[in-house]
């Protein structure tokens, strides 16, 4: 990963969700940055806290500690500014727009609200953008009329409206149609060529992480437990989580992975977050787990290739 | 199909109400005039829905009342509506203290007995016309629906749409009127249609307790003469027609909500505009 500084990050990263009664412990000690030009993915399991980093990224809630930074600057609450460099995509193209607007509304909202021009012309540009075309017909449509495909280009034309340099995308394409998962995918990496925009793709699906991104980021029930360049985690991953992932996905060049392995790392279940294991929060599923490994969590090991990976095995001393 | 045949039930009685004195002319009748060669007849050729005990138009009476009784309704679905809509989306959409203290007023209001206090109040104004009454239904009987706007402004605030608007930096009161708003249309229309009846029929019943100013005529008023001497006499033609017309006017409002109803059913969200013709249909 780049020297630069990054665009936004998210440094040593907690959030505890107090819903009265409980406290649910959603991300620990989380560090995640993003760098213009490049493409970031964060994989892992349901409910393992992707959605709630990209929320704390684009500042719906306040972090329980640690810091959001924006180009260095720690950032303190949302404000125009912030949402004038970050905007984030949702998950379900038919809940992030309103059903009662038209599409120019969208984005031509997000346009005059930032102080650009806001024609028709401005309009049908970023629809075309996003390959709505003929965007004129486009723009006058109502978001039942389209495909979750085209919505979702709606949303993210409506993102790009404010001319960010951070995209959050909280897994864009797993509510579409397989046969046009593709094409977002490669919109979304025109968008980090064409306009230099650093990108997060958050995906349970580290095959399609491996085509789309630059960095991928493995989080496991709120801890991040491996990330670096994509190559390196994919060919050689050094977390037993990652390993997991890589042989349950159905990816063709990588046939044949279910060893012994996967089939004791698979039995469990994710840990509940209000109690979850001490340590590493993967070793009641780990068939390498150490004695150490139920104590406390590992701190970083990193590797020549440029990945790191949290975890006991990798740390000897 | 049912939609249709409550808004005709609705559009009907409305235009009865604003036509309704230059009809009764038109026709020749008057609430008032009397009659002395046809006392307490039943409906025939002379009077269509037969006279009262006094000699009065049963059928001329009716129309007459009709346009005090959709006043009431009317009036009291607009304050009502107002109040409702003012407090039930500030509190949903601002949260936090705001919302604490509208919730309390508006649990306050909700646990206030409206009927009697309706009472108290027409008891203490002089001759409590259709006006006073309506005002009296719309001041206490929006806590409800405001109730039920706040929770569906809550969860309207939480969807994605709205984050979304949010993020590209969307101002409050464009949020509340362009965003939020429209999709409360049908609670807000359903609620409309439920006060209008609650004050019909709250002025009626205060008309059958005898609570009203004499010189006006309402389905209520015409019910409590009709209480009078009708019951006793078997004077049917008298009392039915406002009978049925109230009977009219709530299932109309019924049949109304129920398309609403299903306009509203999250299985159709998101297809909203469809599901609306539908149910229109
Ligand atoms: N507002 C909240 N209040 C309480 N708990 C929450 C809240 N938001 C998320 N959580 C909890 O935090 C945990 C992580 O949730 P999150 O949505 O970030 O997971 P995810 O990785 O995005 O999962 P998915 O792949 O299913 O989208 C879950 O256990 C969830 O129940
Ligand atoms: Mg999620």
């Amino acid at each position: 990963m780049p020297e630069e500084t990054p665009v936004l990050a998210a440094e040593d990263v907690t959030k505890h969700f107090d819903t009265g009664r409980q406290t649910v412990r959603a991300l620990e000690n989380v560090t995640l940055r993003l760098y213009r030009g490049r493409i970031a993915a964060l994989v892992g399991e349901s409910g393992s806290g992707k959605t709630t980093l990209a929320r704390l990224l684009a500042q719906f809630y306040p972090v329980t500690s640690g810091e959001i930074r924006l180009r260095g600057e720690v950032v303190s609450g949302p404000d125009k500014d912030f949402y004038g460099e970050v905007q984030l995509v949702f998950q379900d193209p038919f809940a992030s727009l309103n059903s009662l607007r038209k599409v120019e509304h969208n984005v031509r909202r997000a346009l005059k609200l930032h102080g650009h021009a806001a024609d028709d012309a401005a309009v049908h540009e970023l629809l075309a953008k996003v390959n709505l075309t003929p965007a004129a017909d486009f723009a006058r449509k109502l978001p039942h009329e389209l495909s979750g495909g085209q919505r979702q280009r709606v949303a993210i034309a409506r993102a790009l409206a404010v001319r960010p340099s951070v995209l959050l995308g909280d897994e864009p394409i797993s509510m579409l149609d397989v046969s046009i998962r593709l094409d977002v995918l490669n919109l979304l990496a025109r968008l980090r060529e064409e306009e230099g925009l650093a990108l997060l793709y958050i995906t349970h699906d580290i095959a399609s992480a491996r085509y789309l991104s630059d960095d991928i980021y493995v989080m496991y029930a709120g801890q991040m437990v491996e990330g670096g360049p994509a190559e390196s985690v994919i060919q050689e991953p050094k977390h037993p989580y990652t390993r997991l992932l890589l042989d349950s996905s159905p990816d063709p060049e990588r046939a044949g992975g279910s060893s012994a392995f996967t089939a004791t790392a698979k039995l469990g279940e994710p840990p509940s977050l209000v109690d979850p294991p001490p340590g590493c929060r993967f070793h009641p599923r780990c068939p390498f787990a150490k004695e150490q490994c139920k104590t406390s969590f590992p701190p970083r090991t990193e590797f020549a290739d440029g990945s790191w990976t949290n975890c006991w095995l990798h740390n000897e001393s | 199909m049912k939609v249709r045949i409550g808004i005709g039930i609705i559009v009907f009685f409305s235009v009865i109400a604003i036509i309704g004195p230059w009809l009764n002319d038109l026709m020749g009748i008057g609430p008032w005039k009397i009659d002395y060669d046809a006392i307490a007849e039943p409906p025939g050729a002379g009077h269509l829905l037969g006279t009262t005990s006094q000699g009065t138009d049963v059928l001329a009476q009716m129309i007459a009342g009709t346009r005090n009784s959709m006043v009431v309704g009317s009036v009291a679905g607009v304050i009502g509506v107002i109040l409702s809509v003012v407090v039930g989306v500030t509190a949903g959409f601002f949260g936090g203290k705001v919302d604490a203290v509208l919730s309390f007023v508006t649990n306050m209001f909700l646990v206030l007995p409206v009927l009697p206090l309706t009472l108290i109040v027409a008891g203490y104004v002089q001759d409590t016309g259709p006006i006073t009454i309506a005002l009296i239904i719309g001041l206490f009987g929006w806590a409800a629906g405001a109730r039920t706007l706040r929770a569906q402004t809550l969860s309207l605030r939480g969807r994605d749409f709205v984050m979304a608007m949010r993020m590209i930096g969307e101002s409050k009161p464009r949020m509340i009127f362009v965003e939020v708003l429209p999709h409360l249309a049908g609670w807000i229309s359903a609620m409309f249609l439920h006060l209008v009846l609650a004050a019909i029929l709250a002025e009626a019943g205060l008309a059958f307790l005898g609570v009203s100013s004499a010189d006006t005529i309402s389905w209520g008023t015409v019910i409590d003469q009709a209480r009078q001497v009708a019951l006793l006499n078997g004077m049917w033609w008298w009392f039915v027609p406002p009978g049925l017309c109230i009977a009219l006017l709530g299932t109309a409002t019924g049949l109304v909500n129920f398309g609403i109803d299903e306009v509203m059913n999250p299985r159709l969200r998101t297809a909203d505009i469809k599901a609306m013709r539908k149910a229109l249909a």
